[in-house]
């Protein structure tokens, strides 16, 4: 039987290494944290229709289990070769092939310093927000209910500032989200996205997004958010343009939500360094059209967000696609 | 009080003696105590070695920053401060300007860029005035300096930042000049977002910093803006709403690093009060504005009147009161000789009514 | 108290202040027509508008800057409206843009 290593047991990794067991081929998931699952273990609901992550998570679990995948934990991959794998202690893992499903990393929200993240009370991201909404105590650092929260979105993302000149795609869907879950956790709070465009790009979304408008009246201001700064009272004042009136605008907030988006893993570029990446940083496949799973390197493969960001739907339809261009592979 | 914790990761070298010292052209109008007592603490209290060049000239930075001196001039007056300093045997050269500061920095940085400006600026220099220099191994501002120093002066403290009759740490504005780190983030002590040079010295001398809303905002000094009078209009509202931000701080004092930030939210608050009646401080008075060094100067034991404070528009003995310095009253407008300096009219920012004040504005 | 003339005097700031604009006409004008809120700054209304082409009237401005709690001027803005109905039959939200003009008349007629 041949063998595939799969590096990573996200959505992506997990997905393909079942798709791969169905087809008579044998997975193995390196994973580096102590439990599979990835960035989906943590957050709450999933754009567009509120399911919750945990569902989806547990499903996938389920089937891994069931289907007996092999799984390694806490185990940090060094480099990686078309017939093997190398561990950060030096084991070397034989393979057929290799499949990178290694994802992204978050934006550190510290980096941008005029939003004061970590410094000042108050200021979260929406990792945070996920998280708070699954504790199920979503609040000031007081303990105490926001009457006005502002979302700013593309914070990581789109920024030259940062390097991080690409779109991570999700964060826009996600702040309407999150303001639809805040509005309905504190009805008389008023809430302002902050946005440079609205990228509304799935199924569901732009539905989802005059939803957000119309019925929880939230308040949509297209500029970004300059500089937050924390006032008296543990409030936080943010400035901004309202580009749409050419005025500056400014107010404080009780709670100020940055939207971080997704970056390059550091590793992606130590990795093997035949392996081509975008300017992003993200790997780049072999092509976007019908290669779009394939590395330059013969025997490694792509799936999920390793190679730019992507929602949950894509990457597990993504997933599926990378278990069949390897069992092509293996085939010859 | 926030966390300033990210400060740490913007460092930059600082020469510990030997400097070679530029001064402002501006500083020795408005805090004319200022730049002496610089020199002072570093020889006298610090044991350092600072060459006092009566050789340099300005940068012309003010010139440049209104379009007035072109690039390639200000260039070449750079290169001749430069080529002082190399003349004289020093390395480390240290601006008392923030203006100034940006300049070098901006033109050190520009060479980098563009060797070939500076082989330019090179052949310029020795065309005008057959010099040739060095470029120095270390930039820096003199609050840089002063920071450098701090736990050194507080260990030679004679008073702290600290109100003598509670015990209370001084509530402290600092303000940070825009040309220090705004431009170049790395070439300030904690960047430009969480500037650490003040604040640091204020934490190491026993106040406590004031972080207010508008923290970050330009004093509105701008060189053309304030130079045509009928932009003032602008550049004194960004003092006033500095101002406003602050105030329910209640701040003891303010201390800016840059000449033309400290003599704006001094001399604007006077204007201010004088326009709206409006006065920020306690007591109807105004917020006393000091100079970094003038701060050092009042810790280190400095008497007020010889670090020049009687020539601030907003009256500093609260200040000095609360932190409980002996100073002569009647010695407030005696030169360093003795003789009357002559005194101003009183003012509604330090306190009077303004029906009692002069007869000018009829 | 006789001020001494400096030949300035301090600039207004231009900025929109959420903290200090009273937002109540506001709220009641999105209670009334949430749709308003579903606008996306496309500038349709405003490219075919009557007035507009020939008047500083700009009608998508007006109701964001209302939103914004920024009445001042507003009132009279809106009647420079007439009411052609254009805006409305290209609006890609939908918008009852005349219902819009008219609720905002109404509201901020009686400050």
């Amino acid at each position: 039987m041949k063998k595939t290593i799969i590096i990573g047991g996200g959505a992506a990794g997990m997905q393909t290494a079942l798709r791969l067991s169905e087809l008579g081929i044998e997975p193995l998931i390196v994973e580096k944290e102590a439990n599979l699952g990835g960035k989906l273990r943590g957050w709450h609901a999933l754009f567009p229709s509120f399911t919750p992550a945990e569902e989806v998570l547990a499903e996938l679990q389920r089937r891994i289990e069931e289907k007996k995948i092999e799984v390694r934990t806490r185990a940090e991959v060094r480099s990686i070769a078309p017939r093997s794998v190398t561990l950060a202690d030096g084991t070397t893992l034989p393979c057929d092939a290799v499949v990178l499903a290694s994802g992204f990393t978050l934006f550190d929200a510290a980096i941008k310093e005029e939003y004061g993240y970590g410094l000042y009370d108050n200021v979260f991201t929406s990792v945070d927000i996920e998280r708070m909404l699954n504790e199920k105590r979503v609040a000031r650092a007081d303990g105490s209910a926001p009457r006005r929260i502002a979302l700013l979105h593309c914070v990581g993302s789109r920024d030259e500032k940062v390097c991080q000149q690409h779109c991570s795609r999700v964060c826009c869907i996600t702040g309407v989200k999150q303001a639809m879950e805040l509005k309905q956790l504190f009805p008389e709070a008023d809430i302002f996205n902050f946005y440079m465009d609205i990228r509304m790009f799935g199924p569901g979304y732009e539905e989802m997004y005059r939803e957000a408008q119309q019925k929880y009246n939230v308040h949509f201001v297209r500029g970004r958010i300059s500089e937050a700064a924390p006032t008296i009272d543990g409030r936080v004042q943010i400035k901004a343009e309202d580009t749409l009136t050419g005025r500056p605008l400014r107010m404080s907030v009780d709670m100020l939500v940055l939207l971080v988006g997704m970056r390059a893993n550091d590793d992606n570029a130590t990795l093997n360094e035949e392996l081509r990446r975008a300017p992003s940083g993200f790997m780049a496949p072999r092509d976007h059209f019908l290669h779009h799973v394939e590395s330059n390197v013969e025997g490694i493969f792509y799936a999920g967000t390793v190679t730019s960001p992507k929602n949950i739907g894509e990457t597990l339809d993504e997933a599926a696609a990378t278990a069949d261009a390897v069992a092509e592979y293996l085939k010859n | 009080m926030i966390r300033r914790n990210s400060w740490k990761e913007y460092q930059k070298q600082i020469a510990d003696d030997r400097y070679y010292y530029a001064r402002s052209c501006i500083r020795q109008n408005f805090f004319p105590g200022s730049e002496k007592a610089f020199i002072d603490i570093l020889q006298n209290d610090l044991g350092r070695d600072l060459l006092d060049d009566p050789k340099h000239s300005s940068c012309t930075g003010i010139g440049y920053h209104s379009d007035i001196v072109p690039l390639e001039t200000i260039m070449t007056v750079v290169a001749r401060q430069f080529a002082l300093m190399t003349e004289a045997g020093y390395e480390h050269f240290v601006a008392s300007c923030i203006t100034s500061f940006g300049v070098y920095t901006e033109i050190l940085a520009t060479w980098e860029e563009f060797p070939e400006m500076e082989e330019k600026t090179r052949e310029n220099l020795f065309k005008a005035t057959g010099r040739e220099f060095r470029k120095p191994t270390s930039l820096a501002h003199t609050s840089d300096i002063m920071f450098h120093f701090r736990e050194e002066i507080a260990r030679k403290a004679k008073h702290k930042l600290v109100n003598s009759l509670t015990g209370e740490p001084l509530h402290v504005v600092e303000h940070i000049g825009c040309h220090y780190a705004k431009i170049f983030p790395k070439s300030g002590i904690g960047g430009s977002e969480f500037p650490y040079v003040l604040a640091g010295m204020i934490e190491s001398w026993g106040g406590q910093c004031v972080d207010y809303p508008e923290r970050r905002h330009c004093c509105g000094f701008g060189f053309r803006n304030y130079l045509v009078q009928a932009n003032r209009g602008y550049s004194i509202a960004n003092s006033h709403k500095k101002l406003e931000s602050m105030v329910p701080y209640k701040p003891d004092f303010i201390v800016a690093n840059c000449p033309g930030c400290a003599m704006f939210l001094d001399k604007w608050q006077y204007a201010i009060a004088e326009m709206e009646g409006t006065t920020y401080g306690e007591n109807g008075h105004g917020i006393p504005v000091l100079t970094y060094e003038e701060m050092a100067g009042l810790v280190l034991g400095y008497d007020p009147w010889a670090l020049g404070m009687q020539m601030h528009q907003v009256d500093v003995e609260p200040l000095l009161d609360k932190m409980g310095i002996d100073y002569d009253p009647a010695a407030k407008y005696l030169g360093r000789n003795g003789k009357y300096i002559g005194q101003p009219d009183s003012a509604v920012v330090n306190g009077c009514p303004p029906e009692t004040l002069y007869g000018m504005r009829e | 108290m006789a001020a001494i003339n400096f030949g300035y005097s301090i600039s207004k700031p231009r900025a929109i202040d959420i903290d200090r604009n009273n937002l109540r006409k506001s709220d009641e004008i999105l209670h009334e027509m949430p749709e308003l809120q579903t606008c996306i700054g496309c500038g349709s209304c405003t490219a075919v508008c009557t007035a507009g082409n020939l008047t500083e009237f700009n009608f998508r401005k007006v109701h964001t800057l209302v939103r914004r709690g920024e009445y001042q001027g507003a009132y009279e803005e809106m009647n420079k409206c007439m009411l052609c109905g254009k805006c409305r039959l290209v609006c890609p939200r939908g918008i009852n843009t005349r219902a819009v003009v008219m609720l905002i008349k109404h509201k901020l007629g009686d400050l």
